[in-house]
């Protein structure tokens, strides 16, 4: 059973190491766009740590849909994916395998660099625990709805688009969680109720999730 | 037992069965929103805050009512399509999204309107507001992924799994979007609706409301006939029917 799992996930990181201009490219996007912030906004430190919990975390959203719309795309091309459909492995764990290699591509890097960014928009020191703490959790739910929106529009010429489209609503939750999590924490109030729902949604996205991905994915290949 | 269940997955079935109620069904229609909207706007008393202004409550309500309860009808036959794979469910589906999603644009247009008066905002990021606008967004995503499959069978399919997504998601967004809202609560806008209403505003709302229930029916039913002729373009009985039809009438169709 864990065989599939195991086999994907190495294979999954593998091509991501061996294309490390595809792993750097939702950071370097994270990068600019919190850069853009205060170009367009005000340099000003006071009113720029006001708004940095909301917009690092509108960010970090951002960069992790435009990843999300390459989770199956080359493997539907080369028609491995038609292959993983056919394997007598449960597509369940098969799915979970390849979110979880974007998570970890993509997700991690994310959230490993938002402090930095926290500095440079001088966010107070009390967020930047809540802020890495939520994007760990969250970017990982993000990883996971889009990978429903990303197997449903795998098929399609011009998917990418309509998969923000389709995607966006369901990751407003996650938005409103990660984002009060931080600005709790620089507020000076507890954060463990809003990580805590953020948890909540973790675990019922991974039940939920590879499920309808799995089902997406069929629907997509087979008509 | 499952003589119904079989007959009613059959489209000639239901085009020939909706064909008889669907006159009656128009007239209960038609009836109820006219009643309801004299009732309503000429009849009812005046509110003691709000004044005439009020009375955009005799569409917004309802609107927004069948607004959520329209998703849930497109998800479940989507859910039906998928597991039974019934022809029928799936038109049902696609007939249902864009009277849904006109039907949450009402819900917010006459809510800005009302909102002008009342709050002198035509927009406020309100919690019960906010979530009417992502009802807006997943009623045009599934809307747009059922236009961009050329199969139409995938596009049924991928839509129903859309649907159902959104469908286990909304308590999950309308909860969110509440304990956001009371983060952020602002001050100074309130809603000022009282706890309860006077029975004499209530009872025109209450026809109103059964009547769009009766116009989403009918308009559903309409939607889903002209899907059923157009999918089932190239069968028999359609193209009989079309043939039995007088040319006057087509011609007439046409102009």
């Amino acid at each position: 059973m864990g065989g599939g799992f195991s086999a994907i996930l190495q294979r999954d990181l593998l091509l991501a190491f061996r294309h490390r201009g595809e792993i750097a490219n939702p950071v370097i996007f994270f990068f600019i766009v919190v850069t853009l912030i205060p170009l367009g906004l005000t340099p000003e430190a006071s009113r720029l740590a006001e708004i940095a919990p909301g917009i690092l975390w509108v960010m970090a959203l951002l960069a992790s849909l435009l990843s999300v719309e390459g989770l199956f795309q080359s493997d539907y091309r080369d028609g491995t994916l038609e292959q993983l459909l056919i394997t007598p492995q449960p597509l369940y764990l098969m799915v979970l395998a390849k979110v979880l290699a974007h998570w970890l591509i993509t997700g991690l890097p994310l959230t490993l660099l938002a402090p930095v960014l926290g500095m440079m928009l001088s966010l107070p020191t009390a967020g930047y625990l809540p802020l890495v703490l939520s994007l760990l959790m969250g970017t990982a739910v993000l990883s996971l709805i889009g990978a429903i929106g990303a197997g449903l529009t795998v098929a399609l010429r011009k998917g990418g688009l309509l998969l923000s489209l389709i995607v966006m609503p369901l990751y407003m939750p996650v938005l409103i969680f990660g984002a009060s999590t931080v600005q709790r924490a620089v507020d000076g109030f507890p954060v463990d109720g809003p990580l805590a729902v953020m948890g909540a949604l973790l675990a019922f996205s991974l039940l939920i999730s590879p499920f309808a991905t799995a089902g997406a994915l069929r629907v997509s290949m087979h008509g | 037992m499952w003589q119904w269940f079989h007959r009613l997955g059959s489209p000639r079935w239901f085009y020939n069965t909706s064909g008889k109620w669907l006159p009656w069904l128009s007239v209960l229609a038609a009836i109820l929103l006219s009643l309801g909207v004299v009732w309503g706007l000429g009849f009812a008393p005046q509110d003691a805050k709000q004044g005439n202004s009020f009375r955009i409550i005799y569409i917004h309500v309802p609107a927004s009512f069948l607004a959520l309860a329209g998703y849930y009808v497109m998800a479940i036959s989507g859910a039906v399509g998928l597991i039974w794979k019934m022809k029928l469910a799936d038109m049902v589906m696609k007939s249902a999204a864009p009277i849904g999603a006109v039907l949450t644009f009402v819900a917010l247009v006459t809510g800005a309107i009302w909102g002008k008066p009342t709050w002198g905002t035509y927009w406020v990021w309100d919690a019960r507001i906010t979530s009417m606008l992502v009802l807006f967004f997943l009623y045009l995503g599934v809307i747009a992924l059922q236009y961009s499959y050329t199969s139409q069978d995938a596009a049924s399919k991928a839509s129903a799994v859309l649907s159902l997504v959104g469908m286990v998601n909304i308590p999950i967004i309308y909860k969110s979007v509440d304990w956001w809202y009371t983060l952020h609560q602002p001050a100074t806008i309130r809603l000022t609706e009282a706890p309860s209403m006077h029975p004499d505003m209530f009872h025109p709302l209450l026809v109103m409301i059964l009547g769009f229930y009766c116009f989403y029916a009918v308009a559903l039913i309409l939607n889903t006939r002209v899907e059923i002729l157009y999918r089932e373009r190239r069968t028999r009985w359609v193209q009989d029917m079309v043939l039995e039809t007088p040319v006057s009438e087509i011609r007439e169709g046409q102009n």
